[in-house]
């Protein structure tokens, strides 16, 4: 390409485009130049100067990451000058740090250790007496030692820009310099502890985490998130089948460099003390501890007993189970129990938006294209609060790109603050003329509009005359996957009609089923029914707690986590993508091995087939439309957009059943509920 | 008010109305040939106004001595966006004591010499930023461009020339880092104040991201002369290379510490001599620091033929900087000197970058405990290594100023920190010496 730019760094030619800082162009080149302050994405500070390298016709060492590239440069990295210059800079930042790597939670994947390592030298010339202050909590899951921090202000960065809060400030000045927050002593934030991902060294460390173990004593697994809809990868950090910590460590999953309070600390209702770990069953009236087989046993005779007694069976399954275990349970219900009274919460009209899209193609949006696209179009939802990761990717592409964000929202929303159009109330038709002037545009819209108001949608969409792409909002990690899979009473999986549409879940409550099954679901809460108030018929409930549903079944099947298990889920924007089991749980089983022994049991397995994962997923790949994702960016840890039906839905769809739970920052329907930390935030912020 | 006598050896250009009655007051301006030179400014395009000022030779007053009238053709006047002038009256760097009585005696000149600056440049709206420390200053300023504003020298279309022009006042909150140029945009935008990273130059990107002139007090109140008499008569006043005078700051143990207008090449030893009235005490001189205390120190060997401009002072590899001229005498102790203006730079360290954030705090203790008695053989060359380690590699130049004085004390006096490798206090510090122990601790600090 005739408009790179041709420099050479090391004796090495490199081309790059223009304005490419020289610490990158040497990156393309293989070349590692160390940095503390440098970081992709954030503003530049050139505050550590450890990047400085030597250029020709410079008078003095320039640091590199302010340094744009220009033709026929040269840059030398490795010369005795800048070997100087980096060993006396770590000199520097050694003479005020502590030194306590022996017992630092970064000991071991600590940058400042890293560089002394490489760059550094084995003995300081420092004798004098060190600055100290005492540490610091700034909320339930921030701690900051002060003496540890080289002041590289990547968290007053990432707090500022990247997550649009700006809780982190500096106080004071030269050597007792300190990051502080920016309202009192206590941090008024997400608590998304990006800050703490982001320190170089250890002088943020996480409440969850903290003194609990060394790095390498850990197993680190990379899996999805099993909160909301959003689909961000946490790596979670074990031990002796303990999760000891989540963090983002590889940043190789959609969100990049983005995870929230939920996605980093929120894996702490797995090892809750009400964690169901022993199948129960209702025995005079109590629920009673069983052994597996014996509850199996329960089960699959009831089934069988009110499959021959030609009984009604209601099935409602979940927005958190994985993709396999919602296939493997429609088909368990409809080829099995012969019934298409199955359902689950619903919690976006993902059906609507497929079917009034039919017939044109690329209309569904990405993570990514919320980062790419040139203008955002933001209806009903809170982002920051219900979708932080669409939220983080709306900010940066504002930040990097300039996009145009539009927020048209009952109430004010952080997209406010840096928003081309604000607009009160659901009135977008306003912005016709402004939007109709991007040159292209992603549309987001939450549970609020359903039914013809998405119709509306899509058809301004289309008057715009521009590429517009939509994404539905939905709750739970795999709200999207449960549509997609056939968990409702009018559509088998991949959005083909059932035919005769059964009960859908309200109704199931209500009437007089022989068997009701509940799978990771906890639809009678709130559901009118008075404590020791029973409903009829014979309740199977598999759940990780004694949930209100739970509490009413006749039998209990403890079941894994999302942490525990393998298999897939779908985000809100339709990628799919791996789950990867981070710990083995005694007692509980996924509720796909629960299925498949129940299928067992019931001496059915022959036409269930097997259930593994990966078999199921085959079967999923080749039988529903839409999942044909190729395997390898799957296997290798990667998200795949799945492409739906792309033609009419002839069904009668029930928008009117879509009810987002609306979950913020703090809560997480049920497993919120047993989550010590997000309780720790809540109760920090009511005690303020 | 005047802090000194003026010397007869002074050439009053900036100084011309100091001591006059009222000097501050528009009507004394008015009176002493005031707002000519911007009704003549007026009637000059831009191009003209920045030609006559690179014709004085005019370079900036505030310690790097860029020349003023590139430094103004680097603004992009066809700019969209609104451009500012920022008036640097951050005065911090110890030593130097002269805009303030610039500001105090006669701010309708530096009010006058902002105005031209805005026509130069096309902007409409300036700031005076004024250290934290200077705020008894505000008082001043404030009355004057209240008068300015009252008799139509500020506002809209000012004496019906058809140029609108705002000037606002603004204070720091004592620091010195604000004295920075972009720290000081910083702080004027009321963010903390720390360097941004240059390029881009204020004049391209300035205060709110917009071009701007930031000049110090001094560099605009040479303007009205400049464009009142020409930009020749002014250069002719100094040295080729820089033209017209300076405000000297004659600090230390001289008989006559004060502020004296000088022109530029004027004798070291005369200035010493004649305008400070010699050496205190009859003592004789050991360190001279030119310009502020940022500036290496030059032994009295080394001040031979010496002048104060720009290049005599380069060719002893110091600087003229601010102007602010220390003289120590044979009483004092170096190592003290070395510790006073290290005691500075620690405090005043804005924290951003490693070098200087570290580096002054540990040379400061270092320095302590040397002076103390406590220092060892390897210290001495710690010193010299740890201020070479700095030199170049913070973010703004005052990591330099820092480094640079420490280095020239340790090289050029390395025998007085010597002298306190005995373990017991300083061998300099003579009981009663001028008055004030060794004075210097004092001077460069206050």
């Amino acid at each position: 390409m005739a408009d790179l730019v041709k420099l050479t760094i090391d004796g090495r030619e490199v081309q790059v485009p223009p304005q490419t800082l020289v610490i990158d162009a040497a990156k393309t080149a293989g070349i590692e130049i160390p940095a503390f302050c440098y970081y992709e994405g954030l503003s530049l500070a050139a505050a550590c100067r450890m990047c400085l390298v030597e250029v020709e016709k410079m008078p003095k060492l320039m640091t590199a990451c302010t340094l744009p590239v220009s033709e026929g440069m040269v840059v030398r990295t490795e010369t005795p000058q800048v070997a100087q210059a980096r060993k006396y800079t770590l000199e520097f930042l050694l003479t005020n740090h502590p030194l306590d790597c022996p017992v630092c939670d970064k000991g071991g994947e600590c940058e400042l250790q890293d560089m002394t390592f490489r760059y550094g030298a084995g003995e300081s010339r420092f004798t004098e007496e060190k600055v100290h202050t005492p540490e610091k909590q700034f909320s339930p899951v921030v701690f900051f030692d002060a003496p540890r921090c080289i002041l590289c202000f990547r968290c007053v960065r990432v707090c500022n820009e990247g997550m649009g809060v700006n809780a982190l400030g500096v106080v004071n000045r030269g050597v007792v310099s300190e990051i502080a927050p920016n309202v009192g002593d206590h941090l008024e934030c997400d608590e998304c502890g990006a800050c703490i991902d982001i320190c170089p060294v250890g002088a943020l460390t996480s409440g969850a985490y903290r003194y609990k173990t060394r790095p390498w004593e850990m197993t680190h697994v990379g899996t999805i998130c099993t909160h909301c809809a959003d689909g961000c990868k946490t790596t979670l950090g074990t031990r002796n089948d303990r999760i000891i910590r989540g963090n983002n460590r590889d940043r190789s999953g959609i969100n990049g460099e983005f995870l929230c309070i939920k996605g980093r600390y929120a894996f702490d209702f797995y090892d809750h003390p009400d964690r169901l770990l022993t199948p129960l069953v209702r025995n005079g009236g109590k629920l009673e501890e069983v052994s597996w087989s014996k509850a199996l046993e329960v089960v699959s005779q009831k089934f069988n007993q009110t499959l021959a007694d030609e009984g009604r069976f209601g099935v409602i399954g979940s927005n958190h189970t994985t993709n396999e275990e919602n296939f493997y349970l429609q088909k368990f219900a409809r080829e099995v129990l012969h019934t298409n009274n199955i359902d689950h919460h619903r919690t976006g009209d993902v059906v609507t938006l497929l079917d009034a899209l039919s017939g044109k193609a690329a209309k569904l949006g990405t993570v990514a294209d919320l980062y790419q696209s040139k203008a955002v179009l933001v209806l009903g939802a809170d982002l920051a609060l219900e979708h932080p990761l669409l939220s983080w990717q709306v900010r940066a592409n504002y930040r990097h790109h300039q996009a145009h964000v539009y927020a048209v929202t009952p109430g004010p929303v952080r997209e406010d603050k840096y928003a081309t159009a604000k607009v009160r109330g659901r009135d977008y038709e306003s912005l016709r003329d402004k939007l109709k002037a991007e040159r292209e545009l992603v549309i987001l819209f939450d549970d609020s509009y359903r039914g013809d108001d998405i119709r509306k949608l899509a058809e301004f969409g289309e008057s715009l005359g521009i590429p517009v792409k939509f994404i539905c909002l939905v709750d739970y990690a795999n709200s999207r996957g449960a549509v997609d899979m056939g968990l409702t009473p009018e559509l088998l999986p991949g959005y083909q009609p059932s035919g005769q549409p059964g009960m859908h879940a309200h109704e199931m409550i209500a009437a007089d089923l022989s068997v009701l099954w509940v799978v990771g679901a906890n639809p009678l809460k709130g559901a009118g029914q008075g404590p020791g108030v029973r409903r009829p018929g014979f309740l199977v409930v598999q759940d990780m707690f004694l949930t209100e549903t739970a509490q009413q079944a006749d039998v209990v099947l403890p079941a894994a986590c999302a942490y525990e298990k393998n298999g897939t889920v779908t985000n809100t924007t339709g990628e799919v993508q791996r789950l990867t089991r981070a710990v083995n749980v005694m007692g509980a089983k996924p509720d796909l091995e629960i299925m498949g022994f129940v299928a067992r049991e019931m001496g059915v397995a022959p036409v269930m087939g097997p259930w593994l994962p990966d078999k199921v997923f085959e079967e999923i790949r080749k039988s529903v439309r839409g999942y044909q994702v190729p395997a390898p960016v799957l296997a290798t840890g990667g998200a795949a957009q799945t492409m739906p039906v792309n033609g009419r839905i002839p069904i009668e769809n029930r928008h009117d059943l879509v009810q987002s739970d609306h979950n913020g920052l703090f809560s997480s329907g049920t497993l919120g509920r047993y989550s010590k930390v997000l309780h720790s935030v809540l109760e920090s912020r009511l005690s303020r | 008010m005047l802090y000194n006598e003026p010397s007869p050896l002074e050439t009053r250009v900036l100084s011309r109305r100091f001591g006059m009655p009222n000097s501050a007051s528009i009507e004394t301006y008015l009176a002493t040939d005031g707002y000519r030179a911007f009704l003549k400014a007026s009637k000059m395009t831009p191009e003209q106004i920045i030609e006559e000022v690179k014709v004085s030779n005019l370079r900036g007053r505030g310690g790097a001595g860029f020349p003023t009238g590139m430094k103004w053709s680097f603004v992009p006047r066809t700019s969209l966006k609104p451009k500012y002038i920022v008036v640097n009256g951050d005065e911090s760097e110890p030593g130097t004591c002269k805009d303030r009585v610039l500001i105090e005696n006669d701010p309708h000149q530096l009010i006058e010499g902002v105005l031209i600056a805005g026509l130069a440049v096309d902007a409409r709206a300036g700031y005076i930023y004024v250290r934290g420390e200077y705020r008894y200053l505000i008082e001043v300023i404030e009355k004057a461009l209240a008068e300015a504003y009252a008799k139509g020298w500020l506002g809209k279309n000012i004496q019906g020339t058809g140029f609108d022009f705002d000037l606002y006042v603004h204070t720091g909150a004592g620091a010195y880092e604000c004295g920075e140029e972009s720290a000081l945009l910083e702080s004027l935008e009321g963010k903390r104040g720390v360097p941004r990273i240059r390029p881009p130059f204020p004049a391209v990107v300035g205060a709110f991201q917009c071009p701007t002139v930031l000049n110090n007090v001094e560099t605009f109140c040479s303007v009205p002369p400049i464009i009142r008499d020409g930009g020749a008569a002014f250069a002719a006043l100094g040295v080729p290379k820089a033209g017209g005078t300076k405000m000297t700051c004659l600090t230390g143990h001289v008989n006559k510490p004060g502020v004296y207008e000088l022109k530029l090449g004027f004798p070291v030893k005369q200035m010493i001599e004649e305008v400070g009235g010699g050496i205190r005490n009859g003592k004789k001189l050991k360190a001279f620091i030119p310009g502020g205390s940022s500036c290496p120190v030059l032994t009295a060997a080394e001040l031979e033929g010496a002048t104060m401009d720009y290049d005599s002072m380069a060719a002893r590899k110091t600087m003229l900087g601010s102007g602010g001229v220390i003289i120590m005498d044979e009483d004092t102790c170096m190592v003290k000197a070395a510790l006073r203006i290290m005691r500075f730079y620690a405090h005043e360290s804005c924290g951003w970058c490693i070098p200087c954030r570290e580096g002054t705090t540990w040379l400061r203790k270092i320095l302590t405990r040397f002076h103390a008695g406590q220092g060892t053989k390897t210290d001495i060359n710690l010193i010299g290594d740890i201020s070479k380690n700095m030199l170049g590699r913070t973010f703004c130049p005052l990591g330099d100023a820092a480094a640079m004085p420490t280095l020239s004390i340790v090289e050029k006096f390395r025998h007085e920190f010597e002298d306190h490798l005995n373990g017991k206090p300083c061998p300099y510090e003579k009981a009663g010496a001028g008055g004030r122990g060794s004075g210097v601790g004092e001077l460069v600090g206050a």
